[in-house]
């Protein structure tokens, strides 16, 4: 669905504003801040907003990049686009396209299973991985719910489970600017595109986690309840080498709840 | 005219158990099988009159509620295939996009209508949102794993000089060989449900029956929108016989005790609607504009009435289901005027899907109403001269 670029611009457009790009046709936005080695900001089923104060402190520790995925946000998303795979393809295709080299990237949730899925294939452009709260792999039996049924939530439930502080999550919709309510409704349509069955993982993807052979760092929101603790650590278990840390006072997006301490991490991390 | 007898085959008994959910969570315990094998004995009686009286039959399906028990259509369909003898088998819906193997759902509906010698009607749905979270398939995108099942079971069933190949983006057959094939040719007519003009056009173009429900006097635009694709396409207008409209039912000698029909019956809108609402609005089920519209909290659409105002139909009393065309209920000249004046406003309406029985109404009430509505209304109605809709007159 094609939108105007006009219409991507948020509440506050400006310096904010994302640029679009076209990766194999396919238009997307895409946040761009800072300078110096390039660092992949792949987001959360719930996006990315251009204010978030997460995007500045990353942008001091390099070149941030932060597209809306296929779909999302102001994104086109072809119908072609259905599956985490092809997001993979996707941003291999946008590493490519951009010459990025080096590049650290970071993905939170959703964004964290794109991450995994890309770096299983190449990780030529990749030095670094950054997982935080990553949905993607099945860790329990086949009874076992790994990971909270958030279509089967009304959004104060899923703001229960998905905040240390559930106020964060909660939007006043008839105060928003109608261009910030469509990008609402489009990310949650997006979501179910790639995550609807299997719920939220491929079920080949721990099979090949093996592969990723790049420092591997592991952030986890301490109150997260869309995931367990567990689930993350079985996770990180797969990536050869990985490291898991735990983030205080966040739950299932560190980035939005703890952005300084999110940030501190990442580019540490980065910069070790 | 013809008139389709219709019941969600409901298992009341758990209504009054449910916390906030008729549907998908309230669990099975509360389904009693000896209860349900006698309700389901006596809904296929109730047909079977229906046989006798001169009504076609209409089945549908629901996944996970009390509010049907029919989780599978190609049941009651078997049963009725072989016991009835002259109604005509309508099931509406099938709901094909959910369907992991339409080679099978070709199988099964080729077989029906052998059994029945011809008599089905194959109603292919989209399905309510309360079904994705059962079957699990996608919202996203199941219009188009709608139309590729569709494709796949019209091409099987008229084929027959050679097994065919499927390779599409959602199935995949290599020896597609249809035993039995179907016994009306080319195949049992398709009928669809839509509420959308966007649908409405696709439908008319294809020149499929097009059924609404819960449209009232708010059905003739979506009727003009599929005249005007239906002439467009094929050079005339389209006969009433291309629409269907299921409207709610009850007919008494006195007014009093058809209305008192009419609250049981009408029993059926209220209930459908309860249901948890995290499960009524899967991603991808309504338009991103529509979802937008939501968010922003626009009040939810609502069914016209005859002198232009709305209603809520899920809590509407009977009068004002009467005004909007939602029940038709009276006596049996109240109800034939009811009908026909709903089929003149929408310009012609060949198929009234009418339910006839819906939550607690009893045996006595179901027949009470099916054979008086059969006796006063149903002849009057196979005699009445449809109105040839201003859309088409000139084509």
């Amino acid at each position: 669905m094609p939108i105007p670029a006009g219409e991507a611009r948020g509440p506050a457009a400006g310096a904010a504003t994302p640029s679009m790009i076209s990766v194999n046709g396919i238009r997307i936005e895409m946040i761009e801040r800072g300078s110096g080695r390039p660092l992949l900001f792949l987001h959360p089923g719930i996006g990315i907003d251009a204010n978030a104060p997460v995007l500045d402190r990353l942008a001091a520790g390099g070149r941030l990049l932060a597209p809306s995925h296929p779909g999302f946000g102001a994104s086109e998303g072809p119908r072609h686009m259905t599956t985490v795979d092809d997001l993979s393809y996707f941003y291999l295709d946008l590493m490519d396209q951009l010459d990025l080299r080096d590049a650290t990237v970071v993905g939170v949730s959703f964004g964290a299973w794109v991450a995994a899925a890309i770096a299983v294939k190449s990780t030529a452009r990749i030095a670094r991985l950054v997982m935080a709260n990553a949905v993607g792999i099945k860790v329990g039996d086949r009874e076992t719910r790994d990971i909270a049924d958030i279509f089967a939530l009304t959004e104060p439930q899923l703001n229960e489970l998905a905040y240390c502080d559930p106020k964060i999550g909660a939007r006043d919709y008839k105060a928003m600017p109608v261009a910030a309510v469509t990008a609402t409704a489009r990310n949650r349509e997006a979501l179910g595109r790639y995550g609807w069955q299997p719920y939220m993982h491929d079920p080949k993807l721990k099979g090949r986690l093996h592969r990723i052979r790049i420092p591997t760092l592991f952030l986890w929101g301490t109150h997260d309840r869309i995931l367990s603790e567990p689930y993350g650590r079985a996770y990180c278990a797969a990536i050869p080498g990985a490291r898991f840390e735990l983030i205080d006072k966040a739950g299932h997006f560190p980035h939005v709840e703890q952005p300084q301490a999110f940030a501190d991490r990442v580019l540490a991390f980065a910069a070790s | 005219m013809r008139v389709y007898h219709f019941t969600e085959q409901p298992y009341p008994n758990a209504w009054e158990k449910h916390e906030g959910s008729l549907r998908i969570n309230l669990p099975n315990r509360h389904l009693d099988p000896k209860i349900a094998a006698d309700l389901f004995h006596r809904y296929y009686d109730e047909w079977l009159l229906c046989d006798e009286l001169g009504f076609d039959v209409m089945l549908n399906e629901h996944h996970a509620t009390a509010t049907c028990m029919s989780s599978t259509c190609i049941v009651g369909l078997s049963v009725l295939a072989r016991q009835t003898k002259r109604a005509r088998l309508l099931v509406l819906g099938y709901p094909i996009g959910h369907r992991p193997d339409p080679l099978r759902c070709a199988e099964e509906l080729a077989t029906v209508d052998v059994i029945s010698r011809g008599r089905l009607d194959m109603g292919f749905i989209k399905g309510v949102p309360y079904e994705f979270p059962v079957s699990n398939q996608n919202a996203v995108g199941v219009m188009d794993r709608f139309w590729d099942a569709h494709d796949f079971i019209i091409k099987a069933m008229t084929s027959h000089d050679a097994p065919f190949n499927w390779e599409s983006e959602f199935f995949h057959y290599r020896h597609v060989n249809l035993w039995p094939r179907p016994y009306q040719q080319p195949h049992p007519p398709v009928w669809t449900t839509t509420g959308s003009p966007i649908n409405a056009r696709i439908v008319g173009e294809r020149g499929y029956v097009m059924a609404t429900l819960g449209t009232g006097y708010a059905t003739r635009p979506l009727y003009d929108v599929y005249r005007q694709a239906y002439t467009a396409k094929f050079h005339k207008p389209p006969a009433a016989d291309r629409f269907a409209y299921l409207g709610l039912v009850a007919v008494a000698d006195t007014e009093a005790e058809a209305r008192r029909r009419g609250e049981m019956v009408s029993i059926y809108l209220g209930s459908s609607a309860i249901v948890a609402p995290q499960f009524r609005n899967p991603p991808g089920y309504l338009s991103v504009e529509d979802n937008v519209r939501i968010l922003r909290g626009d009040p939810r659409p609502r069914t016209g009435t005859k002198d232009g105002g709305f209603i809520d139909m899920r809590t509407a009393g009977v009068q004002e289901l009467i005004d909007a065309g939602i029940l038709f209920c009276g006596t049996p000249d109240q109800v034939y005027r009811q009908i026909t004046e709903f089929c003149d406003y929408c310009g012609g309406m060949g198929n009234l899907l009418m339910m006839g029985h819906a939550g607690h109404m009893n045996h006595a009430d179901t027949v009470g109403n099916l054979t008086l509505f059969a006796k006063e209304v149903l002849p009057r109605l196979k005699e009445y001269k449809q109105p040839v809709a201003e859309a088409t007159v000139a084509a």
